[in-house]
């Protein structure tokens, strides 16, 4: 599959949202915890080797689930291969709690969804749609009710 | 650089809905051995989602072809020999810029719109700005509660989103006009709004109102007299549509009351 990793890279440089240099270990056998700049950025998980300005690798974090591993330790893996686990160990119980916190609120699905939520809640508050004054109300990324997730 | 390129694949098949579909000619450059260019322009199919373009080479294959990231970047019209057809061109300088041609000027405008919504940057937008408003609605409406039973704190379980930082837990006392409508007036002994012919001065103290923040057992004690020459203006209330609304709902339980008492034959 194609894709423009120029643009990808040059996301990698923008500030992210966290940053940090934890152990990592990819889901490949025999592969160990080695450590690695790990950066967030919009809905993408940026790895680095600690001493490199272009990243390793990314992971796209739709449709992903973020699992509470053993003390420190926490696990991204894909919906369609829930077996296969990127496993991060942070440093403390709470740096894991945050990066969990954090990764599990960057997904754009996710971000649908709060919205979709909140302009219902604000039209049930008020009875008016909030997105009509931007002129987006009919787009279909903000549908009420008719996804289904 | 790696990705996950079977998950991303996957999120690009699977059955969460896309913002937009279609078919569209990319422009495609070919470089030929003697540094000879030959344009042409492949018709795919096209699937946006989230803030990731994804284009197939059939409309029926199982696997995109490739994947354009739609961050950092801007849409435009562009002058090239097709009629209908629009860049996506990258902030990173030198990147080349995507060219894609539609069936027609709909097809052209519809893209074009959705495109350049796409980005996570502009959703985030929108949602914190939604999350603003969803919190002035709350407080409005915690203000307007007649009892403090049902403070704020009945809406924050729906706030208690992650995204969210904590909404501060403390009475609608609030430093708008708002708590000044104090725990004045008796039952029946302020002019009903229906009953006053105009609004030609701010509308008078609704009636049994208790502050959000006083006790249960708000005593029909004479509010400040300041409560009779303010209206409740505020920064908040600046926006006509949300005083309205306010006012309806004063006005909803006022019609209630009144036809309760006049039930009771209490008039």
């Amino acid at each position: 599959m194609r894709y423009n990793e120029r643009e990808l890279l040059c996301l990698a440089r923008q500030p992210a949202e966290k940053a940090a240099e934890i152990l990592m270990r990819v889901p490949k056998k025999g592969s160990v915890l080695k450590k690695r700049l790990v950066k967030l950025v919009v809905n993408f998980l940026f790895y680095f080797r600690t001493d490199e300005a272009e990243p390793i690798g990314a992971l796209l974090l739709e449709h992903c689930r973020i699992t509470k591993e053993e003390e420190n330790v926490f696990s991204i893996s894909f919906i369609e291969e829930p077996e296969r686990k990127y496993c991060f160990e942070c440093d403390s119980e709470e740096q894991c709690q945050e990066w969990i916190e954090a990764l599990k609120r960057a997904s754009y699905e996710f971000m649908r969804r709060s919205l979709i939520f909140y302009r219902n809640e604000i039209q049930k508050m008020t009875g008016k749609d909030p997105l009509e004054q931007y002129g987006i109300s009919e787009e279909a990324r903000f549908q009420l009710g008719t996804r289904k997730q | 650089m790696k990705l996950n390129e079977r998950s991303v694949a996957h999120y690009a098949t699977c059955d969460s809905p896309a913002d937009h579909t279609g078919f569209l000619r990319q422009r495609v450059e070919r470089h030929h051995h003697h540094a000879h260019h030959a344009t042409s322009y492949q018709r795919r199919w096209f699937v946006l989602k989230g803030n990731l373009l994804f284009y197939f080479e059939e409309r029926e294959s199982r696997e995109p072809m490739g994947l354009v990231v739609l961050e950092g970047c801007t849409v435009e019209l562009c002058e090239a020999a097709e009629e209908f057809a629009f860049a996506i061109r990258f902030d990173d300088a030198g990147a080349k810029a995507c060219v894609l041609v539609a069936d027609g000027q709909a097809a052209m405008e519809a893209w074009v719109k959705a495109l350049s919504r796409a980005s996570f940057d502009y959703m985030r937008l929108v949602v914190r700005e939604l999350e603003k408003q969803l919190e002035e609605a709350c407080k409005s409406l915690a203000a307007c509660r007649k009892s403090p039973r049902r403070s704020s704190s009945g809406r924050k379980r729906h706030l208690s989103n992650p995204a969210l930082g904590p909404v501060p837990e403390k009475p609608a006392v609030l430093e708008n006009g708002y708590c000044t409508w104090g725990s004045s007036g008796e039952p029946g002994g302020t002019p009903c709004p229906e009953r006053d012919g105009g609004y030609s001065k701010p509308p008078p103290l609704p009636p049994r109102r208790r502050s959000a923040g006083g006790s249960a057992a708000a005593s029909p004690a004479p509010g400040p007299a300041l409560a009779w020459q303010e209206s409740p203006v505020s920064p908040e209330t600046a926006c006509f549509s949300k005083l309205h609304n306010w006012y309806g709902q004063e006005i909803a339980v006022l019609r209630r009351e009144w036809l309760e008492r006049q039930r009771r034959g209490n008039l």
